[in-house]
């Protein structure tokens, strides 16, 4: 453990805000796949472990439609609703009959989701690393200089358009008579269908709308890095980390926790660059231990 | 507490010796060592499942950590037979590693089951995964100790002890039967003991046992561990038989292995998920034999289990010809 490399990076100006900037990326990129998961549980009780698999997805569609368009932007948002589209098949025809299940029938029915889709991308696809969709034209210039900081404009155009999805999520989620049936359906669905609402149409409409973000994430991460079957067995497990530390429901809890687990792995990275993964499950461990429901949850 | 039975001991002792030496029997006429394997690791995993389905079936916890104790097993077994212990000990190194691996196993399921018990739900087995992640972060973490993301390698002795040397496959084959029935029929006891029937009450309606003076918790912790020393066990057997630990075992997919057993053969008949884990390896062998797709068959597979039989097919079967 590298303590004294934290410490001389903390008090580098240079090390403290590129490690921060990288942090954020981090952390906002993680927050649009978690707000998904989050939102699903906490409106359909479901822990969708497949949400994973429904990023990669995400990432491989951007790919496809990259290579033919060459359009960065349309790559993206075609790989966000391509996935958004996947995933109404997929609460339409298999997730909503586990709704009641039990937790261990949900997770192998997610589970045998995963296996299939991780396969069936290596056939369409084939088994190797794709390259990405790169980082559009624009952004291709010189790295911003911010006291000697190197800050690529491009991580900064990632952070702002998932502040900008978080805002949007905000907005819809408290604004709009949609957010409002949605939050209903979450509190009493039985209610809300014996005054005329049809609770199933909400239900794919959430899910609809998690699966859009896993696809969204899915797909600006592509132009990161890789694409690659499997890619999205890590994720899951992140997105779980800041579910449950945020408060599971709780998309503000997620927001708030997705920046902590992203600042968690960068400074983690300078402190102890072995055990940066350790440090993100020590964290969820002593939520869980000191406040199950999360920072943001309601306590049950 | 009670954790003996005892009516039935020497009936199932019995049966559990007439499998075995049904077994021997079958190792020599079957001369074939890709079905010696397949037998022996279907015994190792479904030690594994059998551990879990105490806490799944019988208590009804969804434990998603429990790759954590066989992991633990495997490197205490690995890691002890590459230390000098074995010049002292000699031909008693195997016995002693063993029973190392559960000791080991067993100190860290109670560490981990007295936390994670007082959770419920989803809770609990958020906080189980997360205590099997940190252990396998610890593994790659140590790659001084453990050899990190290349696993325990280097190979260890396999010194013979009572005449039983693990080095020859038939030596190897009857040593992990005989381990794996005897704990079976032990385990079936508990099961079917004063202690096994509270772990279903608290299953079924936690308020009442515990109004009745029972310590739900403690009936709770001390399942936790036996399933943890059993799943050490396991991986320990699996260590001996690899020659080597890997930090895959520790890994969260690992946990979702002995699931997959316990759905396939069911989990709430007794050998359940040792008949799921006969499933699962010649589904194993003979998928990845004919395809690389692996994935995508089991994933069918669970899918029509899940969606289809909704049951494991040890319970269909037992629900169609036997219980009325």
């Amino acid at each position: 453990m590298e303590i004294f490399a934290l410490f001389d990076c903390i008090i580098t100006p240079a090390c403290l805000i590129s490690q921060t900037a990288g942090g954020l990326k981090i952390g906002m990129l993680l927050f649009l796949v978690a707000s998904g998961l989050t939102l699903v549980f906490g409106v359909l009780g479901v822990i969708n472990f497949a949400h994973g698999a429904l990023y990669m997805l995400g990432a491989y569609f951007s790919w496809q439609v990259m290579s033919i368009t060459s359009h960065f932007g349309l790559a993206v948002i075609s790989g966000a609703i391509g996935v958004g589209i996947f995933g109404l098949l997929f609460e339409r025809l298999l997730i909503n009959k586990v709704y009641n299940a039990d937790l261990l029938v949900q997770i192998l029915l997610c589970y045998s989701v995963i296996l299939i889709l991780d396969d069936l991308v290596m056939i369409i696809w084939g088994d190797e690393f794709l390259s990405g969709i790169g980082v559009p034209e624009i952004f291709q210039v010189p790295p911003i200089f911010i006291f000697d900081a190197i800050i690529p404009p491009f991580h900064i155009a990632i952070i702002l358009i998932s502040m900008i999805v978080a805002f949007l999520l905000w907005i819809i989620m408290t604004k709009t008579k949609f957010g409002k049936l949605v939050r209903a359906t979450a509190i009493n669905p039985k209610m809300l269908e014996a005054l005329g609402v049809n609770t199933n149409v909400i239900k794919a409409g959430v899910f609809m709308l998690g699966s859009f973000l896993a696809g969204l994430g899915g797909a600006l991460a592509a132009s990161l890095g890789s694409v690659v079957s499997g890619m999205g067995n890590s994720i899951i497990i992140e997105s779980f980390i800041v579910t449950v530390i945020g408060g599971m429901g709780s998309i503000s809890g997620a927001f708030l926790a997705s920046i902590i687990i992203g600042m968690a792995r960068s400074f983690g990275a300078v402190a102890m660059p072995l055990f940066t993964d350790g440090i993100m499950f020590l964290i969820m461990v002593l939520v869980l231990v000191i406040k199950p429901e999360g920072l943001m949850g309601k306590k049950k | 507490m009670k954790f003996f039975k005892r009516d039935n001991f020497k009936r199932d002792a019995f049966i559990g010796l007439v499998v075995w030496i049904f077994l021997l029997i079958f190792f020599f006429i079957v001369p074939s060592p890709g079905i010696h394997d397949i037998i022996q690791k279907v015994f190792i995993l479904g030690l594994f499942a059998m551990s879990l389905n105490i806490l799944i079936g019988y208590l009804g916890l969804v434990a998603f950590g429990h790759a954590a104790f066989f992991a633990a097993g495997a490197y205490t077994l690995g890691l002890f037979l590459q230390s000098s212990a074995i010049v002292s000990l000699g031909s008693l190194s195997i016995p002693a590693a063993i029973i190392s691996a559960i000791f080991i196993s067993t100190v860290l399921a109670a560490f981990i089951g007295a936390i994670c018990i007082r959770l419920k739900d989803i809770y609990f087995s958020f906080l189980t995964l997360a205590f099997q992640m940190l252990i396998y972060s610890i593994i790659l973490a140590l790659v001084d100790i453990t050899g990190g993301d290349q696993g325990l390698m280097g190979g260890f002795p396999k010194p013979p002890f009572l005449g039983i040397n693990l080095g020859k496959p038939f030596d190897f084959y009857a040593f992990t039967i005989f381990i794996s029935i005897i704990t079976i029929v032990l385990l079936r006891q508990l099961i079917e003991s004063p202690f096994g029937y509270g772990l279903r009450m608290i299953r079924d309606n936690p308020e009442r046992p515990a109004a009745l003076g029972f310590n739900n918790q403690r009936h709770k912790l001390i399942a936790f561990i036996i399933a943890g020393s059993i799943a050490g066990l396991a991986g320990s057997l699996q260590a001996l038989l690899d020659v080597g630990a890997y930090p895959e075992w520790a890994f969260w997919a690992k946990s979702a292995e002995p699931l997959f057993m316990i759905l396939l053969g069911g989990m709430h008949s007794f050998l359940g998920p040792l008949m799921g884990a006969l499933i699962f390896e010649i589904l194993n062998d003979f998928v990845t034999a004919n395809t690389r797709y692996y994935g995508l068959v089991l994933g069918l597979v669970i899918l029509s289990f899940v969606l289809g039989l909704r049951r494991g097919l040890l319970d269909w079967l037992l629900i169609k010809f036997y219980r009325k």
